[in-house]
């Protein structure tokens, strides 16, 4: 951080994005059309059915389960950066907490959601709360996603009440109604010892408690395909393996979304160079983790190659699906950690394109995991169309698999045109404990 | 306030004991009353002795005034099929043995359960498949229904009991509750299961037919089928469609408690347990747990060659 900052230079820098301007409505033009057309693709689906899809009776979870998967992993990033970071006093990591934050509000959100779009009877969601069955890991899933998205949103918004009343000293031009808003979330703050101990302590609570939830979301999904006797799926690693997997695609998703934050919103001189190193660095050592994961899910079954087991990882390592999978473990894991342990690749650009190779690939993975092994029950796939025995996605599915991805961006776009991205009151207090 | 307190004081003990008299007085009476008419009527029709038979098979002998006639739900309303459904039939513990040495592939079994469930050419309750095990042992043909386990992977996850395991051993799906989330298709080994992708080919004849749990029928989009082992012909005392189409003696289904199975084409009724162990019958897939209600009998001495044009699909599964 340069020193050449002043409290009233922090604040009108900070928070000069909150504003209508021409690039932000063209943006949320473009995602509205586009989450036109998906959304009728949806419509689509809910008229004929899940027919709409390139899913049969063998491969009956495809994209969608993947991309609930995905969803969850990214959100996961929250509770990496704002309360592992955060609780091991990790400094640096403070302006990036509440871009992690909305990160992850907005995919365990729209999780919940993709999952929904899974379902042949989504008007009978509700069943899953009046005929409730605790032995079910949907049940867990639901329970633990839903306490994910509550203590999220509080771990957004307390941070968030000094920077309301900022905010409402601040837009004197405002609407007045707009201006009362943020008067009213603002709870009345003002920066009292008292009030300013509360939201230390809750938010410290509010850290620690999301740990275990944290874990609890992704280990679950993870039991999803765990609890089952599938090759690829029966395995007794796959909570640490899901979890370890989760925080490579929420860091590299944390980094995009800085790079583009950065540069948009003139940043620099919040979110600086060193910033970018010490994610870079941070991406390292959990894809290192998550490497380590990798060789155990596929290197012990396949030194034993038991019947289906040799099945199921001769077409990821040669078959059909060898294209995707080397793709994903050289391209997705492997050369971004070797390219980032190098000092110049953890420069802003260099870790933005390493980082979306990274979420592209962390997307894929999660395919990987779910489609082919659908595609290798234990008894021969027989008397039904061809198009069962192989899985290959439909335009429609794909649009659909699209529409939460849109939907994600707009809530990000949308929060971080309201609220501060970079905490200002934060912000301010370091700048004078450094003076 | 003083004249409000002197109120109740009027009333006197005397007085309170007085009224109270007259309403003891008068309940003794009354009740007399009752009792007297109630004798009289019992005098009346005494010795009209009825013997009824309970739901648990006990014979009893009541006076025939206080017999009342039960009012049945009506058979082919949707909530006693459903309660019926659900529960199963008590005392009954459903098998099935099918005698992979004479199963030629007819497919007799796949089209009347196709027929009786209202379900798309593609879609299979029961399916007969080319097995092979490994390159040197021969390939047979093996009818493969929904396994009915013990300890059914399928009903476990079930997020809302759409599907359930009943008393008498058979596992259904209620697609009245089903969400479609598809997960027991997911954790199902045997591949037992299907979906209903579009809208099902009946589905405008059945339109005002009530659900009926035990045949799975109207079936509707967006929810699990799966094998009932017929339970709505099992309630009428019959043999399973598939069983009974069966031209080639494959099928034996019957009670375990019984211990007897009847073949679906001979109607020979032979012991259970006899007839594994003369044959060596197994289950598929024990090492999983899942304790199947479908046995099997291997695939020894078939009159009938496997075919030359089934060997490649049959080896496709070899690894």
């Amino acid at each position: 951080m340069s020193t050449n900052l002043n409290t009233e230079k922090i604040t009108s820098d900070l928070l000069k994005s909150i504003r209508l301007n021409k690039s932000f409505v063209l943006w949320m033009g473009f995602l509205g059309t586009a989450l036109l057309i998906c959304g009728y693709a949806y419509f689509l689906q809910l008229r004929d059915g899940l027919v709409v899809t390139g899913l049969g009776d063998y491969v009956s979870w495809g994209l969608y389960i993947s991309n609930f998967v995905f969803f969850v992993a990214v959100s996961l990033i929250g509770m990496l950066i704002s309360a592992v970071l955060g609780l091991t006093g990790q400094k640096w990591s403070e302006p990036l907490a509440r871009i992690a934050e909305i990160i992850a509000l907005a995919f365990a959100a729209v999780a919940g959601l993709v999952i929904v779009m899974d379902m042949g009877h989504p008007e009978r969601l509700l069943n899953v709360f009046i005929y409730g069955r605790v032995q079910s890991p949907i049940v867990w899933d639901v329970t633990v996603v839903t306490i994910y998205i509550l203590i999220s949103t509080l771990l957004l918004y307390i941070p968030l009440i000094p920077d309301f009343k900022i905010c409402y000293d601040k837009f004197d031009k405002m609407h007045p109604a707009l201006r009362n808003i943020y008067k009213v979330l603002s709870l009345n703050w003002n920066g009292t010892i008292e009030q300013k101990k509360i939201i230390q302590q809750s938010i410290r609570a509010l850290s620690i408690f999301i740990i275990p939830v944290a874990l609890a979301i992704h280990t679950v999904t993870s039991w999803l395909f765990a609890s089952t006797s599938r090759v690829g799926w029966d395995s007794s690693v796959f909570g640490p393996y899901f979890v370890t997997g989760a925080f490579v695609a929420g860091t590299a998703a944390v980094a995009i979304a800085m790079y583009f934050y950065r540069y948009n919103y003139k940043l620099q001189d919040y979110i600086t160079e060193m910033h970018f190193d010490k994610i870079g660095k941070l991406l390292v050592l959990v894809s290192l983790v998550y490497l380590y994961f990798n060789l155990n899910e596929y290197m012990v079954p396949g030194y034993k190659l038991k019947k289906f087991d040799a099945m199921h990882l001769h077409e990821l390592f040669v078959g059909r699906h060898a294209l995707t999978f080397w793709s994903v473990q050289i391209l997705g894991l492997i050369l971004p950690i070797i390219l980032l342990v190098f000092k110049p690749f953890r420069k802003p650009l260099p870790l933005l394109l390493i980082s979306i190779m990274v979420l592209v690939g962390a997307w894929f993975k999660r395919y990987i995991i779910v489609s082919p092994t659908m595609e290798h029950p234990f008894l021969p796939i027989q008397n039904v169309p061809m198009n069962w025995k192989i899985y290959s996605p439909t335009t429609t599915e794909i649009l659909i698999t699209i529409l939460p991805m849109i939907l994600a961006l707009i809530i990000i776009t949308v929060l971080s045109k309201v609220i501060p991205i970079i905490p200002v009151q934060e912000t301010i207090e370091h700048m004078e404990e450094n003076k | 306030m003083s004249e409000k307190e002197e109120k109740p004081r009027k009333k006197t003990r005397r007085e309170f004991l007085q009224n109270l008299g007259i309403v003891g007085v008068g309940s003794i009476l009354a009740g007399s009353a009752i009792l007297a008419g109630i004798n009289y009527d019992r005098r009346k029709t005494a010795g009209q002795r009825v013997k009824v038979l309970t739901a648990e098979n006990e014979l009893l002998e009541i006076e025939k005034n206080d017999a009342t006639k039960v009012v049945k739900a009506s058979p082919e309303s949707f909530t006693y099929l459903q309660k019926q459904g659900r529960e199963g039939l008590a005392g009954r513990r459903f098998v099935m043995v099918i005698d992979l040495s004479k199963c030629r592939n007819a497919r007799k079994c796949m089209a009347a359960c196709n027929e009786a469930h209202h379900l798309r050419p593609e879609q299979h309750h029961i399916n007969v498949l080319k097995m092979q095990e490994s390159v040197d042992t021969p390939a047979y043909y093996m009818p493969k229904p929904c396994q009915h386990c013990d300890n059914p992977p399928c009903t476990a996850v079930c997020p809302v009991d759409a599907t359930f395991k009943r008393q008498d051993g058979i596992v259904l799906i209620d697609n009245e509750r089903c969400i479609g989330c598809r997960f027991c298709i997911a954790a199902c080994p045997y591949s037992a299961r299907v979906f209903n992708w579009a809208e099902p080919i009946h589905s405008l004849e059945d339109k005002d037919t009530p659900y009926n749990v035990e045949l799975n029928v109207p079936q509707r989009k967006g929810t699990i089928s799966k094998c009932l082992f017929s339970a709505d012909r099992l309630r009428e005392g019959k043999l399973p469609y598939c069983v009974s189409a069966c031209p080639n003696g494959v099928y034996y289904f019957g009670d375990e408690n019984e211990d007897a199975v009847t073949n679906g084409t001979t109607k020979e009724t032979v012991r259970f347990k006899k007839l594994l162990e003369d044959n060596g019958g197994y289950t598929l897939m024990p090492e999983l747990g899942t304790h199947p209600r479908v046995y099997y009998l291997p695939p020894k001495g078939k009159e009938y060659p496997f075919q030359e044009k089934d060997k490649e699909e049959a080896a496709e599964h070899l690894g």
